[in-house]
């Protein structure tokens, strides 16, 4: 069975954190991620930039609104990674998406870290 | 099980908030700081019993309303509010008024409670001791060690800020579109102030040099409140691009090293890619403005891996861009250097010496100046140039620079007059 780990943490607390407080925490988590990566079983990583650098694109209305996706009606059911020269070429992919999966929203949230982590040999549940 | 740790975080990012909705209620920002204080107390005595609020802000701004009112009640000698220790669950009124927090009303709150201490009345270091004081909640002995003066002084600096901002009464409606705008635009200048002011301090005064992370948090509070306005994008662009550099910009004897001489890659990336996101955001709503360019072209720098592949023709055009929004001398003669980059110097001399009368005191001109003079093998005159500049230098770096260039003058011209 293949997980998406959700991380949730305050914003505000994490984006102050010194760098040596952020380094410390990193180094941490490495020795973590080591493990699970060794055992072939931790996929790719990321750590996403806070919510201030969100965009999001309402599908119904095809309306783009700075920040991020706000209402709690709705759940996230899934997520792309997408590497793309700016933010117009993003929303150019989630508008393709939209057109023909419509309803609810695409947040583009910019990641700052990426790590692949162990080659994925498999797609989906079996 | 609330750890302390993480209640003071709680604590000092609610702050803002639940001073700023405090301060609307009492309308006096002494009574609103006291019932902030008050809260706080509380919240270290409740909070690790009954376990963190779902929204510490709301909650601050409850108990430290009621706290207040349960004071006047007693006075009236009325019957005081139930204490909050004894209510298990504030959750009903609390959840009520985290909705409400993401109102404008709020935001305005927080707008206006910023804009208290950037008051036009106000001097730029009392703005700045306001800020640290009141929204970032930092204490005077703090505040008085950033600014190397006594705490008393301090003390002095924040009452009297305090007296002008009561006697100037800023009103407490909601503002209107364009009074909104000039406080927004009051704020950003005050959060580039505190900014500066801890950028300009090098790695010996830990200290001061933390005010560039504490005006980068109040960048982002102020962008979190104003989502689309593409000048707050680049006010928090700007200063993260400048202070990705921090690592970089001071040698091990706490020196200057300058932007061509920097190990690029202790640059924070992090910093970076966040400031390229939001310059991209900005971007896209299409309202340029000095904050967002100056954020581009420090964008520009931090793209560069190398100085060499700086890419100048682009920095020449946002500098004129620049020159366009906010017109002074030393834009011109930042644009002159990239100039020179692109056209030669020749193309840039004749930019900047018109630019005499106005920067005859500034180091930077006399060495770009003599830069440019020594490029076109106007040898004395770079070397009159060169020795304006060190009388002016500020830092030991500026100095050495300048001293390179002149060095290099006599060594060539000895060998010349050798061959001659």
């Amino acid at each position: 069975m293949m997980y998406a780990v959700l991380c949730y943490n305050s914003e505000e607390t994490v984006f102050s954190w010194t760098k040596d407080e952020d380094d410390a925490v990193m180094a941490k988590l490495q020795t973590v991620h080591d493990r699970w990566e060794k055992a072939g079983k931790l996929k790719p990583s990321l750590r996403l930039l806070p919510t201030t650098a969100a965009t999001t694109l309402h599908k119904a209305r095809d309306l783009v609104v700075d920040g991020p996706y706000a209402e709690t009606k709705e759940q996230l059911l899934g997520f792309y990674i997408v590497d793309v020269d700016d933010l117009d070429e993003g929303l150019k992919f989630t508008r393709e998406l939209a057109a023909v999966n419509p309803g609810g929203a695409y947040e583009l949230r910019p990641v700052m870290l990426y790590y692949p982590g162990a080659p994925v040999e498999k797609t989906g549940p079996q | 099980m609330t750890d302390a740790a993480w209640i003071e975080r709680a604590l000092v990012s609610s702050r803002p908030q639940a001073v700023a909705a405090l301060l609307r209620y009492f309308r006096d920002l002494d009574a609103a700081e006291e019932a902030y204080q008050d809260a706080c107390l509380r919240a270290l005595k409740t909070w690790p019993v009954n376990g963190p609020p779902r929204n510490p802000a709301a909650w601050l701004i409850m108990v430290g309303r009621n706290a207040a009112l349960d004071g006047v009640r007693r006075r009236a000698r009325q019957a005081p509010l139930p204490d909050e220790a004894l209510i298990s669950d504030l959750d009903d009124q609390e959840s009520d008024l985290a909705e409400r927090l993401d109102d404008s009303q709020y935001r305005d709150d927080v707008l206006r409670l910023l804009f208290v201490c950037c008051h036009p009345d106000l001097p730029p270091t009392q703005q700045i001791a306001m800020a640290l004081r009141i929204v970032s909640g930092l204490t005077v002995p703090q505040i008085a060690r950033a600014f190397l003066v006594s705490e008393a002084a301090m003390e002095q600096r924040i009452t009297r800020a305090k007296a002008k901002v009561a006697a100037a009464d800023v009103p407490f409606e909601a503002p209107g579109p364009v009074e909104r705008s000039e406080r927004l635009g009051a704020v950003m200048k005050m959060i580039y102030l505190v900014f500066n002011e801890g950028y300009s301090a090098g790695p010996k005064d830990a200290d001061r040099s933390q005010l560039a992370d504490e005006a980068i948090r109040l960048g982002r509070l102020l962008l979190r409140m104003f989502q689309t306005e593409a000048e707050v994008m680049g006010l928090l662009a700007l200063m993260l691009l400048q202070h990705s550099r921090a690592a970089a910009r001071f040698d091990a004897n706490g020196e200057a090293v300058l932007l061509e001489d920097q190990d690029r890659s202790l640059w924070r990336s992090n910093m970076i890619s966040e400031g390229l996101a939001l310059i991209d955001k900005a971007m896209r709503r299409r309202q340029t403005g000095p904050y967002l360019v100056q954020a581009a072209i420090a964008a520009l720098h931090a793209r560069a891996r190398r100085f060499e592949e700086t890419d100048w023709a682009g920095i020449d055009a946002l500098y004129a861009t620049l020159e366009h929004l906010q017109p002074s001398p030393v834009v011109t003669l930042n644009r002159a250097v990239a100039v020179s980059k692109t056209q030669g110097p020749e193309a840039a001399l004749a930019m900047i010496d018109p630019l005499a009368p106005q920067l005859s005191g500034y180091f930077h001109f006399h060495g770009a100046r003599g830069g440019l003079l020594l490029q076109l093998g106007r040898g004395r005159e770079a070397r009159e140039a060169f020795d304006r500049a060190i009388g002016l230098a500020g830092t030991v770096a500026e100095a050495a620079h300048i001293r390179m260039h002149i060095d290099r003058l006599i060594a060539e011209n000895g060998k010349a007059g050798q061959a001659g």
